[in-house]
C-alpha cells in the first residue's frame, strides 16, 4: 500500500483485489483449548487424588467396614486395622491447636487492625507470617531439640504435681516429652499465621463508621471492639479458623517428630500417640502386606476427604464474608 | 454522451447499511446506514449513550470483542464485506486502526516497539528489521511526535505525558497503513495543548488518509472535519457536511443539539 | 463515602451504661487492651526463639565442607549435604517446569472466563488443593508415578511438589492478569493482535511481574517441604542427578539427621534447617524485588 499523492480515482491500486481480510483463527482455537486443559487440570488432579486412593484404599474398607474408622486395634502383623487411634489424634492435637492459637491469632490481629501505632503494624504483622514460611520440617527439628526438654522439665511436672492437673486424667502419666501436648503446642505454632492473617484482613475491612458509632456513643475502645468490631468480623474469623484447622490435620512433619508414634488411645496428653498423617509418614515406607498399605491408602482416602470438608467450609465463610465487605470497601 | 458527463458516484471507502448491534437485549445502534468518503474527517457527535462509540466499534469488529455483543447488517470497506463469513475479524483490523479514549501504550514495550507492535503481527506481510525502523520513523513524523521522541525510542513509552502516548497510539496506528483510522474520542482525557495538537495531526493526516473521529465536543467536529453524523438515541437523525450541519441542520433534534439545549 | 452512622440496639445499649460504671469500664477496657498486647508479644515470641536457636546452633555447625562434601557414614565425623542442596535445587527445577505452565495456564483461564461455571468451580477446587495435606500429596504421587515403575525417583517428587504449586500459581497469575487494563487488550485486538498473541506479548507480558513474584513464593514454599518427597524423591546418599533415581533433597536429609541418634548428625541437621531457611529467604527477598520492579514501571499511568 502506499500513501496517494494522486487525485482519488475510482480504482485505487489497493482496492478489494488485494484487501486481505481472509485468514483463520486456529491460533485462538489452540491458545482457548490450551488454556482450557491447564484449567481442567485442576479438577482433574483432585479428582485422580480421589481415585487413586480410593481404590488403593478400597480392599481395607471394604473388609473392615465401618469399623474401619471405629475400631482402635492397628496391628500390621496380625493384619488388624482400626484407625480410630489415628483418627482420635488427628482431632485431639488439632483441638488442642486451635485452643492454643487461636486467642493468640485474634488477640493479634486484634492488637494490629485497633491498637498498634503504624510503625509496629508493618514488623509484627511481617514477624507473624515469616512463622507461615518456616518449613514443618523444621519445626520438628526444634521441637525435639528445644520444646521436648522445657516439656519434660519444668512444663508437664508442673502442670501434673504443682497445679495438680492429673486428677482431671488430661495431665498425668510419666512425662516422657513426645505426647499429644507437644504435636498440640507445635502445631500451635504452625496454624497460628493463618488463622491471624486471614483475621487481620477480615478486621481490616471492618468499616470505620463500625468503630466510630459506638466511640461516639461512649463506649470504650473495649467494649467498641467487644460490640462493634467482632459480630462484624466474627463469621470471617470463623472461616480463619477452619482453614487453621484444615493446616492442622494434615500437618505431617514436625508433628510426626513429636507425637511420639503409638497406635493407643490414651485419655492423658503427655502420652504419645498417632494423628493420620505422622501414621502415614511413619508405616508408609514400612509397609509390607498388601492389606498393611491397603489400610494406610484408605487412611490417606479419609485424611483427604476430611480436610476436603473442612478447607471447602472454611473457603465458603471467608468468600462470604469479602463478599459481603467488598461492596461496602468499594 | 451526454451521460459521459455525469459525474459518477465516488466509491465510499466504508458503506454501511442498516447496521444494527446489541448488547445482550440492548439495542445500541439502530438501523445505521452511512457512507464515509475517502481521504475525509468524518465527525460522529451525540450525547453520551447515543451509541456513536458502539458505531464506531462496529466498523473494525471491535464490538464483538465484548461479551454479548451482537452485529446485524452490513459493513463494507472498499466493497467488501467485513461481516462476511470466511471473512476473519483480525485481519480487518489490520486494515482499520483505531485509537481510544484513553492513551494506551503497552507498558512493558519502548517507544519503538510499541509503534512497531502491529507490524508484527502481520504474517508473511512483515516487514523487515531496516524497513521496520523506516516505518517506525515515518509513523511518528505522521504523527509529529519524532521530533519529541527520536532520541529516546528505546525508553519506555509509559515515561511520556498523556498528549505524547496519544500521539504514540496514533503512530502506532498508523504503522500498518491501515486504510480508516478510527478516532474514540481521542482527547477526551487531555489537557486543551494536547487536544489541539492531536486536532492539528488530525487536519493534517486528512490529505492520506480516511479519518472517522467519535467526539462529544461539537466545537471540535466543527473545526477539523469534513462531514458530521448526528446519533440519538443509537439512531442516525441526520449527516451532511459540516457545515452543513452545523449551518443549515434539517431536522430539529439535531439543531437542538447544536444550539446547546440538550446533551 | 461511609454509610450514615445509624447506631444499632446494642449501640445504644452502650449509651444507657455510660452513666452507670464509666470507672470501672475503663479499667476493663485498659486491662483487655493490654491483653491484647501481650497476645502480639506472645505470638511474635515463639519466632524469636525459633530463630535464635536455629542461627546460634546451626551456624556453628556450618562449615564450608558442609556445601562442598557428601555425607559420611556414622561414626566418621565431617562430611556435607552437598549433593542435598543440589537435589532440593533439581526438585524445585522439575516442580517448577511442571506447576508453574499449568498454573498460569489456569491463571488466565480463570482471569478470561471469569464469570463461566467452570472458572468458578476451577477457582473454587483450587482453593481446596491449596489446602491438600502435603503427605497425601506425596502418597498419591508415589501410587501415581512411583508403584507403576517400580522405583523412587527425582521426578516423582519433582512433580509432586509441582502439582502443589499450581494452585498458588493459578490464583496470583488471576489476580495480576484481572488488575491488567481492559483498554490494553483492546488496543491490541485494535491492531490486529489475535486473542492468543493479545493475552501472551500484552496481557501476560503486563502482568509479569507480579506472576514472578507470585511463582517465587510458590517455589519457597515448596522449597521445605519434607512430606511429599518422604515416598518420591526418597533420598539418597550419594551424588545423583538423574531424574529417574532416587535423589537427596534437604528438608528430607534434615528429617533423617534430626531423628537419628548422634550428636553429628544432629548438629548437621541444624546446619541443614539453616541453609533450608537461608534458601527460602533469598527466594522471598527477590521476589520483593520484583514486586518493587512492577511498581516502579507500572508508576507511570
Amino acid at each position: 500500500m502506499t500513501i496517494h499523492d494522486s487525485p482519488q480515482t475510482f480504482v485505487r491500486e489497493d482496492d478489494g483485489a488485494t484487501l486481505r481480510i481472509h485468514g483463520s483463527a486456529i491460533g485462538d482455537r489452540v491458545y482457548s483449548g490450551a488454556i482450557t486443559f491447564f484449567a481442567v487440570c485442576v479438577p482433574l488432579l483432585l479428582l485422580a487424588v480421589a481415585w487413586e486412593l480410593g481404590v488403593a484404599g478400597w480392599p481395607a474398607l471394604h473388609k473392615f467396614g465401618f469399623g474401619f474408622l471405629t475400631s482402635s486395634d492397628w496391628d500390621p502383623v496380625k493384619g488388624e486395622f482400626g484407625a480410630a487411634p489415628a483418627i482420635y489424634g488427628t482431632i485431639v492435637s488439632s483441638i488442642i491447636a486451635l485452643a492454643l492459637a487461636t486467642p493468640l491469632a485474634i488477640g493479634v490481629s486484634l492488637f494490629l487492625s485497633e491498637l498498634a501505632p503504624r510503625w509496629l503494624k508493618q514488623p509484627v504483622g511481617f514477624l507473624v507470617d515469616l512463622l507461615a514460611a518456616i518449613p514443618s520440617v523444621v519445626y520438628g527439628l526444634w521441637g525435639i531439640f528445644v520444646l521436648l526438654p522445657v516439656l519434660r522439665d519444668p512444663v508437664m511436672p508442673f502442670l501434673r504435681d504443682t497445679l495438680q492437673l492429673d486428677r482431671t486424667g488430661l495431665f498425668s502419666g510419666p512425662a516422657y516429652g513426645p505426647s499429644m501436648l507437644a504435636a498440640g503446642i507445635i502445631l500451635a505454632i504452625m496454624v497460628l499465621p493463618y488463622i491471624a492473617s486471614v483475621s487481620r484482613e477480615v478486621l481490616m475491612a471492618v468499616p470505620r463508621s463500625q468503630r466510630e458509632a459506638a466511640l461516639a456513643l461512649g463506649a470504650t475502645r473495649w467494649e467498641a471492639i467487644r460490640g462493634a468490631v467482632l459480630p462484624y468480623a466474627r463469621s470471617g474469623i470463623v472461616g480463619g479458623v477452619i482453614l487453621g484447622l484444615g493446616r492442622a490435620l494434615g500437618e505431617t512433619m514436625a508433628v510426626t517428630m513429636l507425637i511420639g508414634n503409638r497406635a493407643e488411645i490414651a485419655t492423658s496428653l503427655f502420652a504419645p500417640g498417632y494423628t493420620m498423617a505422622s501414621l502415614l509418614a511413619n508405616e508408609f515406607s514400612e509397609a509390607s502386606s498388601d492389606a498393611h498399605l491397603s489400610a494406610l491408602m484408605a487412611v490417606a482416602f479419609v485424611l483427604f476427604v476430611i480436610t476436603l470438608i473442612v478447607n471447602a467450609i472454611a473457603r465458603w465463610l471467608v468468600w462470604r464474608v469479602s463478599r459481603g465487605t467488598s461492596g461496602r470497601v468499594a | 454522451m451526454t451521460r459521459s458527463l455525469v459525474v459518477p458516484e465516488i466509491m465510499p471507502r466504508v458503506r454501511v447499511s442498516a447496521l444494527d448491534a446489541y448488547f445482550g437485549s440492548a439495542h445500541a445502534v439502530k438501523g445505521v446506514s452511512m457512507r464515509i468518503v475517502d481521504r475525509q474527517v468524518t465527525a460522529i457527535i451525540g450525547p453520551s449513550g447515543c451509541g456513536k462509540s458502539t458505531f464506531l466499534r462496529c466498523l473494525n469488529r471491535m464490538h464483538e470483542t465484548v461479551p454479548t455483543a451482537r452485529v446485524e447488517g452490513g459493513v463494507e470497506l472498499d466493497g467488501r464485506d467485513i461481516y462476511a463469513r470466511d471473512v476473519n475479524a483480525i485481519a480487518v483490523r489490520t486494515h482499520i486502526g483505531m485509537v481510544f479514549q484513553r492513551p494506551t501504550p503497552f507498558p512493558t514495550m519502548s517507544i519503538r516497539d510499541n509503534v512497531a507492535a502491529g507490524l508484527r503481527v502481520l504474517g508473511a506481510a512483515r516487514p523487515s528489521r531496516a524497513q521496520t525502523d523506516e516505518i517506525v520513523e515515518k509513523s511518528l513524523v505522521r504523527a509529529a511526535l519524532w521530533n519529541e521522541v527520536k532520541d529516546r525510542l528505546s525508553t519506555s513509552a509509559i515515561g511520556l505525558s498523556g498528549g505524547q502516548q496519544q500521539r504514540l497510539c496514533i503512530a502506532r496506528a498508523l504503522a500498518t497503513e491501515p486504510r480508516v483510522l478510527l478516532l474514540d474520542e481521542p482527547t477526551a482525557s487531555l489537557d486543551p495543548l494536547s487536544t489541539q495538537a492531536i486536532e492539528e495531526l488530525v487536519y493534517a493526516l486528512r490529505r492520506d488518509t480516511t479519518i472517522v473521529i467519535v467526539t462529544h465536543n461539537m466545537q471540535q467536529a466543527a473545526r477539523i472535519s469534513d462531514s458530521t453524523a448526528f446519533f440519538l438515541n443509537g439512531e442516525l437523525v441526520e449527516m451532511d457536511t459540516t457545515n452543513d450541519i452545523f449551518t443549515a441542520p434539517r431536522d430539529a433534534r439535531t439543531e437542538a443539539y447544536i444550539t446547546g439545549r440538550f446533551g | 463515602m461511609a454509610p450514615p452512622i445509624r447506631p444499632t440496639l446494642r449501640q445504644r445499649a452502650f449509651s444507657e451504661r455510660t452513666v452507670r460504671t464509666l470507672e470501672r469500664r475503663r479499667i476493663v477496657s485498659g486491662i483487655m487492651l493490654g491483653v491484647l498486647a501481650g497476645a502480639a508479644v506472645l505470638a511474635v515470641l515463639p519466632l524469636i526463639f525459633i530463630f535464635g536457636h536455629l542461627l546460634a546452633t546451626g551456624m556453628s555447625s556450618l562449615s564450608w565442607d558442609f556445601f562442598t562434601k557428601m555425607p559420611k557414614p556414622v561414626g566418621e565425623s565431617g562430611g556435607g549435604l552437598a549433593n542435598a542442596i543440589v537435589g532440593t535445587l533439581i526438585l524445585i527445577v522439575i516442580a517448577s517446569a511442571f506447576g508453574l505452565p499449568v498454573g498460569v495456564g489456569a491463571g488466565l483461564y480463570l482471569a478470561e472466563q471469569k464469570g463461566s461455571k467452570l472458572a468458578n468451580s476451577v477457582r473454587f477446587l483450587s482453593d481446596v488443593l491449596n489446602g491438600l495435606p502435603s503427605i497425601v500429596m506425596g502418597i498419591f504421587a508415589w501410587q501415581f508415578l512411583v508403584r507403576p515403575f517400580g522405583h523412587f525417583s527425582a521426578l516423582a517428587g519433582g512433580i509432586a511438589l509441582g502439582a502443589m504449586m499450581i494452585p498458588m500459581v493459578a490464583r496470583t497469575t488471576e489476580e495480576m492478569v484481572g488488575i491488567v487494563p481492559v483498554s490494553l487488550r483492546e488496543a491490541a485486538l485494535a491492531l490486529g493482535y489475535p486473542r492468543w498473541r493479545t493475552s501472551i506479548a500484552v496481557v501476560l507480558r503486563t502482568a509479569s511481574a507480579g506472576i514472578v513474584t507470585g511463582a517465587l513464593v510458590a517455589i519457597a514454599r515448596i522449597a521445605g517441604e519434607t512430606a511429599p518427597l518422604l515416598f518420591t524423591a526418597f533420598g539418597n546418599l550419594f551424588w545423583s542427578t538423574s531424574l529417574k533415581q532416587p535423589i537427596a533433597a534437604l528438608p528430607l536429609q534434615v528429617f533423617s539427621y534430626a531423628i537419628s541418634p548422634y550428636d553429628a548428625w544432629h548438629s548437621l541437621a541444624w546446619a541443614g534447617a539453616l541453609v533450608l531457611i537461608a534458601l527460602i529467604f533469598i527466594i522471598s527477598l527477590i521476589a520483593r524485588f520484583a514486586t518493587r520492579a512492577r511498581f516502579a514501571t507500572g508508576g507511570g499511568d
